[in-house]
């Protein structure tokens, strides 16, 4: 759930659902809304993991001690600030082997569409670059501030970041044997200027959309071994 | 290859468009040899299913032959005859393994479309709009079908297409819709709309036991189908009133069981249902519920209601009070495919039943948009139409 952005959507569609007539109007402007929507499904974001983290008991819970730069994610996201996303998932297999897949982040762009690369700098920290508008970059380092193997890995990321994030991913077995609750926590400090720009463009309205897309191609990549797409097919011309 | 395209309310062409190609690694590509025009296609043609876009091909009811397989596809061998159900499933989400096929997790590329208008997604099916997947259909020469290891089955040779083309969609959603009632020794199962899903809900409660079955149509050539076809008992609804007749026919006490196969465009002549022309037709409601509400307010107390017609959206005026008050049991969705091809398929191979005897018109590809128009106005007595992509079939009105 993303706080305020996530109001606008829930009162947009409430909206668009509350009567009939407006239920046509509403999906006529999901369709024409689509391109945009396809491409947040698409992307799988680079700012999930650009992202942060965010929660604050997650985050103090990940016991941070590093030193104070300007870039610090505990002064940027203190309590609840920033944007902050908190999405989960039912994933048909087990812990271990989520988590296991997660954690090597060089195949993260797998399912995270935004992404262009991910590279393992050492055994904490890693650098990441995603993709912007009009082949623009946005890259940062993050470090790995908490991890609990099979059930956790928290991030934050390091100064110098375009974006200054942290963020979790949780993995907690499902009820009867029906696989692993897969929880990610976010929390970003939007920019300005021309990155700014770009993280809106990544995120668009929904940043909540964004990660449950991200969480959403985890999924079908685990259960069905890949991820479900038209793109490509034949289509008639236009009228 | 040539396909049929969706442009627009009353406006389908067939065009060239290019031909498919493997897109994922389960992926089959499939050359058509027989398809078909569903009722639910003329919801499409008639502008009533949201999120289509000018280009969609169409069609959901295809079988044929296997001419390329994707490299994690281990079950289909090029050369392969196949019938492909019209939901698209992934055969390993918590939804598959439980045999609830249309409610796969993980098909629908679109879910967060449904997901916005019903708060969870059912699984992608093939020419029914982008909130169902976009998938590109089969009333075209050749298609791409995902996660082919999971829903086409082999169709031994020997057995023509016709015989087999409908365990693509309705004759398993006619079966399922019987099933879904539960039927005991002794019941009286009413079923709304004599289409072929109607016809094959006829078929379908007598194989699993029903006493007696009542079809429910305007349509002369329909009702006589069920009574020619299956020894149904048959209500004009333009002649008589279907409550009284309904209870009268069965001692006062109502049929046990009720099945809506009519769907979200229902063409009554109540007052109710000139309301909801009125409503629909000002885009203040979204489907015309005027069968289901008959269907609830006929059912005896404690029976139930089946509902294999489409709805789409927010249903006005349904008589919810009743159907509390009676104790009734509703069971409805999209059909589970995978659970029925197979004997299904069995019962066809042992005679028990022959699914053509739906099929008033053959036409090629090329006439396609004719069919629909054909189908939609009822001319001609039209009931089911096949197309021939590849020929195969001259032109046929029986």
């Amino acid at each position: 759930m993303t706080s305020e952005v996530n109001v606008a959507d829930v009162e947009r569609w409430a909206s668009a659902l509350g009567g009939a007539a407006i239920a046509a109007y509403g999906i006529k402007q999901l369709t024409d809304r689509s391109p945009a929507g396809a491409a947040l499904a698409a992307a799988g974001t680079a700012l999930i993991v650009r992202g942060a983290t965010g929660h604050c008991p997650m985050y103090s819970a990940a016991g941070i001690n590093t030193a104070n730069g300007h870039d610090d994610t505990r002064e940027h996201l203190a309590g609840a600030r920033g944007v902050n996303v908190e999405e989960a998932v039912t994933i048909n297999r087990t812990a271990a082997e989520l988590y296991r897949v997660w954690r090597d982040f060089e195949q993260l762009p797998r399912f995270m569409a935004y992404l262009e690369s991910v590279r393992q700098l050492d055994q904490r920290r890693s650098h990441w670059i995603a993709k912007g508008p009009a082949g623009r970059h946005v890259e940062w380092d993050a470090e790995i501030i908490n991890e609990i193997p099979d059930e956790l890995i928290g991030w934050r990321t390091l100064d110098g970041a375009d974006v200054i994030s942290a963020g979790s991913v949780r993995f907690v077995p499902a009820p009867g044997g029906r696989g692993t609750q897969v929880r990610v926590r976010m929390q970003y400090d939007p920019p300005g200027g021309k990155v700014g720009a770009a993280v809106a463009w990544i995120f668009g309205k929904e940043p909540s959309q964004t990660v449950l897309e991200d969480l959403r191609h985890f999924k079908q990549l685990m259960e069905a071994g890949e991820i479900p797409t038209t793109a490509g097919q034949p289509r008639g011309g236009k009228s | 290859m040539k396909a049929l395209c969706w442009h627009g309310t009353n406006d389908v062409r067939v065009e060239r468009v290019p031909d498919p190609a493997i897109l994922n690694p389960r992926d089959a590509i499939i050359k058509i040899t027989t398809t078909a025009i569903c009722g639910s296609d003329l919801h499409l043609l008639d502008g009533f299913i949201p999120t289509m876009k000018a280009g969609d091909i169409l069609g959901h009811e295809f079988m044929g032959e296997v001419v390329e397989v994707g490299r994690e596809n281990k079950k289909l061998k090029v050369g392969d005859r196949v019938v492909v159900p019209f939901t698209i499933a992934c055969g390993h989400c918590f939804f598959c393994q439980k045999q609830l096929w249309s409610l796969c997790d993980n098909s629908n590329p679109n879910a967060w479309m449904l997901e916005k208008l019903y708060g969870y997604s059912g699984s992608g099916l093939f020419g029914y709009s982008h909130m169902m997947g976009g998938y590109a259909g089969g009333q075209a020469e050749y298609a791409r079908v995902p996660f082919a290891d999971v829903g086409p089955m082999k169709i031994p040779d020997g057995i023509p297409d016709e015989k087999v083309v409908f365990l693509t969609d309705i004759f398993p959603t006619g079966y399922m819709a019987a099933e879904n009632c539960s039927i005991e020794p002794g019941d009286t199962v009413a079923v709304w709309g004599c289409g072929p899903v109607g016809q094959f809900a006829i078929k379908s409660a007598y194989l699993l036991g029903a006493e007696r079955v009542i079809g429910i149509d305007e349509v002369p050539a329909r009702l006589r189908m069920a009574q020619e076809q299956s020894g149904a008992e048959t209500i004009n609804f333009m002649q008589e009133d279907v409550f009284e007749k309904l209870k009268d026919m069965t001692g006062g006490m109502g049929p046990d069981k009720c099945i809506d196969a009519v769907g979200l465009e229902a063409h009554g002549h109540t007052l109710d249902s000139y309301y909801d022309k009125v409503k629909t037709a000002t885009f203040m409601a979204t489907d015309r519920p005027n069968a289901l509400r008959q269907a609830i307010h006929a059912c005896r107390k404690g029976g139930i209601v089946s509902i294999p017609g489409v709805y789409g959206g927010f249903l006005d005026k349904i008589p919810f009070g009743a159907a509390f008050s009676k104790g009734l049991t509703f069971k409805m969705g999209q059909t589970h495919m995978m659970r029925y091809l197979k004997p299904l398929l069995d019962l066809v191979e042992q005679g028990a039943i022959d699914p053509s005897f739906v099929i008033t018109h053959r036409l090629p590809l090329d006439r396609a948009a004719e069919g629909y128009k054909t189908f939609r106005d009822e001319k001609e007595h039209c009931i089911k139409v096949v197309l021939k992509p590849h020929g195969g079939a001259s032109p046929t009105v029986h």
